[in-house]
């Protein structure tokens, strides 16, 4: 069937489907490293303007006095196949953003926490939140250059996880690794799903 | 802002293209779009190769239908225009609403019926 060169029917081209897979943790632990070891492109910036009343951008009226934050996510892109797209999103790091995560968080597939165990305080947020959320997610410990390396069972213990939950070393610059940690993220959440399927009696 | 007669192939709007004008002056101040929701990995494609500019469209609109050309997520239109994604929200609404883009909304997780999206996930990064 023949188009004009210029013009192409609405809903002819058949888009592919668009997932998404998190990285979270604190700030400077290498989310962005990860997303751009992995993305067929250097992680690209996208940014929200905030205003205290909501999201998106300014209304014009009433905008005086209005304070506005800009919260900026950097992403990268994996294409899997003709029919399937993934995108890594970094988190904003900032607690208060709780609601640009709420947005990020819906429909993922899952999430890695990044942690740096010189400050493993800085993951908690993340990890509350996606069990909160119920969000699957593994923990990777990023292994900075002369952190002391601790077992990952004392990881797990020291973040209080429940067992099932992957702990593992990553570093966040190498592709193989990064991609490691991705792999064992999604096989997590297939064993959760399953488990899940379980409960409800299916 | 393009020049008549130069390839839509090419992407006029490149990484380090800063913002024409401020945000809220590319939508008229508008802070909703006229149509759709719009995720930030939407999928997004122009319905045709190039629009002529007409009343109601201006540069933002015509470059996000040249960078459309290949399919790309809302996050991506609005990081190659560096404009805030809430108003590449609108102007994508505009688009939609003139049948100049099509959009797909990405399934919730709830959605997704089987497990076979985390199977090709998994197979798709070993292959990396």
């Amino acid at each position: 069937m023949d188009y004009g060169p210029s013009e192409r029917p609405a809903g002819a081209v058949p888009l592919p489907t668009a997932i998404k897979i998190l990285v979270a943790g604190g700030f400077g632990v290498g989310k962005t490293t990860m997303v751009g070891a992995v993305s067929e492109t250097r992680p690209l910036r996208t940014e929200e303007v905030l205003t205290e009343t909501g999201v998106g951008i300014d209304d014009l009226s009433g905008v005086e006095g209005k304070t506005t934050t800009t919260v900026a996510m950097d992403f990268g892109r994996i294409t899997i196949s003709d029919d399937l797209v993934l995108y890594l999103f970094g988190t904003p790091g900032q607690d208060r953003f709780w609601f640009v995560w709420d947005e990020l968080a819906l429909g993922a597939l899952g999430a890695v926490v990044l942690a740096d165990t010189r400050r493993l305080a800085d993951c908690f947020p993340s990890i509350d939140y996606f069990e909160g959320r119920g969000t699957p997610f593994v923990v990777a410990v990023n292994c900075f250059e002369g952190a002391r390396r601790y077992r990952l069972d004392e990881v797990q213990a020291a973040l209080n996880l429940d067992p099932g939950v992957p702990v593992l070393l990553c570093d966040a610059r190498q592709r193989e690794s990064s991609k490691e940690v991705l792999i064992t993220l999604m096989e997590h959440a297939l064993k959760i799903r399953e488990s899940r399927r379980r409960a409800a009696g299916n | 802002m393009t020049v008549p007669g130069e390839s839509t192939e090419e992407r006029w709007v490149d990484d380090h293209a800063g913002p024409v004008v401020r945000p809220y002056a590319v939508t008229g101040g508008r802070a909703r779009p006229v149509t759709g929701t719009f995720d930030l990995i939407s999928l997004v494609t122009a319905t045709r190769s190039e629009v002529s500019p007409e009343v109601g469209l201006g540069p933002e609109h015509l470059a996000i239908v040249a960078l459309c050309q290949r399919i790309q997520s809302v996050a991506e239109v609005a990081a190659h225009l560096d404009l805030p994604v809430g108003t590449i929200r609108v102007l994508l609404g505009d688009l939609m609403a003139r049948d100049l883009v099509q959009v797909r909304e990405p399934r919730t997780t709830a959605g997704l019926p089987d497990d076979s999206i985390f199977e090709a996930v998994i197979n798709g990064l070993r292959a990396l």
